[in-house]
């Protein structure tokens, strides 16, 4: 059985749906990347997962257990660590306080703390007492990834974060992947870059309109599906 | 001479406004719930330990010892019940409801206690002073103003070097986000209620040993803690004291040069300063 999965996920904003069924699952140990263009319901997927937005309980099932209808914190103290769209790191912290706050809800054990994070992003360290916003855009996504490890999270839920950054940051923040993956972590990246989302992922959901249009090994996938599966059939 | 004894006492009225100013700032910051109840609930807090001190014979600073607690569960259960359901992108509920609390615990006073004025008697501590020089500090204002700084300290003890601290600003900065950290604002915010409620009971001390209190009298000290916290501009407790000052000082003045003054000359310092400076003294950096 599947660590984490949905299971015919449908999920609202007031009246308008943004999920229509989508039925996804991630192995423990796994990584897996969800693809899909602006719109199509990558961040509704993990804000619902996260507990940001409430399901119907059964949608949304962790470990054995139904977590659909849990709030934020009882999501994230079961395990499941968010890295949110647009990093968020909060203002009135340093980075450090930010790093440090990452466990208000869960220690965890695991091999993540303040310095295991340091030495995973070294320039963490010198700029520790700084505020979290006065860092570089690709420096605070290494926070914000931070801050969701600090918990030893059985599950990671990371969103785009190669968002607005160089390419040679990104580089440097995906180099960070295979070591928390060595630590036993499951992860699910939602990424625009296709390219990137290969190389990194065991397995990958395209999403379109609110439902999985697509999914498969990187190997399995052509280039042309993912095409069509990105854009919609009539882009063939 | 005259002056500088005049001003000194300005400074420890100062404390008193800070105190009163503290709680509300508290409050404010992390929720921007703005609590109209507040004056009342440190009339409140003076005849809780009134009743301590009448019925169980104890010192006044022991019966605040022992109102501490209680006040802190009351502001908790409060926030948690009540206010916590006001709070959203209207900022008419909350002003509605502590209105309603306002009038609901001014009455309730009025029922229980008749609206007689009392007092809290601090024994001979009340005509105590220490004589320095020429200058003659009597011993309850001065303890209320170390009072206030030993406030003010504590509150930036735990604002800045505790885990709730964290929680607190962090709450207080985008509290979706804090909830995938696992903070649960409700209960954060009913602790930060709580700990306001800790400062109004020793601010309701030094209010009730200071001077006569009655039922009705909260609201014109919430006035004194309004101007008090905007002054201070939200961005450092510190300010808060300022600004407790400030208006503290411009009484005293007002009121050396003629009785009549003193309350207007507060209200008076309180608007040049929000001339000169409109975000307050020691404004927030981020907002
Ligand atoms: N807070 C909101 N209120 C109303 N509608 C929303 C809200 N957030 C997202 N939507 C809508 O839900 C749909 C899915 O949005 P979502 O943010 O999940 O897409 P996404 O795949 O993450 O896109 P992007 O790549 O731009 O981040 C979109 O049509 C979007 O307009
Ligand atoms: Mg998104």
């Amino acid at each position: 059985m599947a660590l984490l999965e949905t299971r015919g996920l449908t999920a609202f904003y007031g009246d308008f749906q943004a999920l229509f069924g989508v039925d996804i699952a991630l192995d423990e140990g796994e990584t897996v990347a969800v693809i899909g263009a602006n719109g199509a319901g990558k961040s509704t997927l993990l804000r619902s997962i996260s507990g940001l937005i409430r399901n119907v309980p059964g949608q949304i099932r962790f470990d054995g257990r139904e977590i659909g209808g849990l709030a934020a914190p009882d999501v994230l103290q079961l395990g499941i660590a968010m890295v949110p769209e647009g990093r968020r790191l909060f203002p009135s912290l340093s980075v450090e306080e930010n790093l440090l706050i990452g466990r208000y809800g869960r220690v965890g054990n695991g091999a993540w703390s303040l310095d295991a994070i340091y030495d995973l992003f070294p320039v963490l360290k010198e700029r520790r007492h700084q505020p979290g916003t006065a860092l570089s855009g690709g420096q605070q996504q290494m926070v914000a990834i931070g801050r969701g490890l600090m918990s030893n999270p059985r599950v990671l839920l990371c969103d785009e974060v190669s968002l607005g950054l160089a390419p040679v940051v990104v580089r440097d923040i995906y180099a960070a992947f295979p070591k928390i993956r060595a630590t036993g972590a499951s992860i699910v990246i939602i990424e625009q870059d296709i390219g990137q989302a290969l190389k990194v992922a065991d397995r990958v959901y395209c999403m379109m309109e609110g439902r999985v249009t697509l999914s498969g090994t990187p190997a399995t996938l052509s280039r042309e599906d993912i095409h069509a599966a990105y854009f919609g059939a009539h882009a063939r | 001479m005259n002056w500088i004894d005049t001003i000194i006492q300005g400074i420890l009225l100062g404390g008193l406004y800070a105190l009163f100013a503290a709680g509300l700032a508290l409050v404010f910051g992390i929720m921007r719930l703005v609590n109209l109840a507040h004056g009342d609930l440190i009339v409140l807090a003076a005849f809780l330990i009134l009743l301590l001190v009448s019925a169980l014979g104890l010192n006044p600073f022991i019966a605040t010892a022992a109102a501490l607690p209680v006040m802190f569960v009351l502001g908790w259960a409060m926030q948690f019940l009540v206010l916590n359901r006001t709070l959203g992108n209207d900022i008419l509920p909350p002003l509605l409801v502590t209105f309603g609390l306002s009038v609901v615990i001014q009455n309730g006073l009025l029922e229980g206690f008749s609206a007689d004025s009392r007092r809290i008697s601090a024994g001979a501590l009340e005509t105590a002073s220490l004589q320095i020089g020429p200058i003659s500090i009597g011993t309850m204002p001065l303890l209320t103003f170390l009072s206030a700084v030993g406030v003010i300290v504590a509150l930036n003890l735990i604002f800045y070097r505790t885990s709730l601290g964290r929680a607190f600003r962090a709450t207080s900065d985008d509290s979706a986000t804090a909830g995938l950290m696992g903070i649960r604002a409700e209960r954060i915010f009913a602790t930060a209620t709580g700990l306001a409620m800790m400062v109004v009971t020793i601010a309701a001390l030094y209010l009730g040993t200071r001077a006569n209190f009655d039922p009705t009298m909260g609201p014109a000290r919430l006035i004194y803690a309004f101007e008090a916290v905007i002054i201070g501009g939200l961005g450092s407790f510190w300010g808060t004291l300022a600004g407790g000052i400030i208006i503290g000082v411009a009484q005293t003045v007002g009121a050396t040069i003629n009785p009549e003054w003193q309350i207007l000359a507060g209200h008076i310092a309180f608007l040049l300063v929000l001339l000169v400076r409109p975000r307050g003294l020691f404004p927030r950096a981020v907002d």
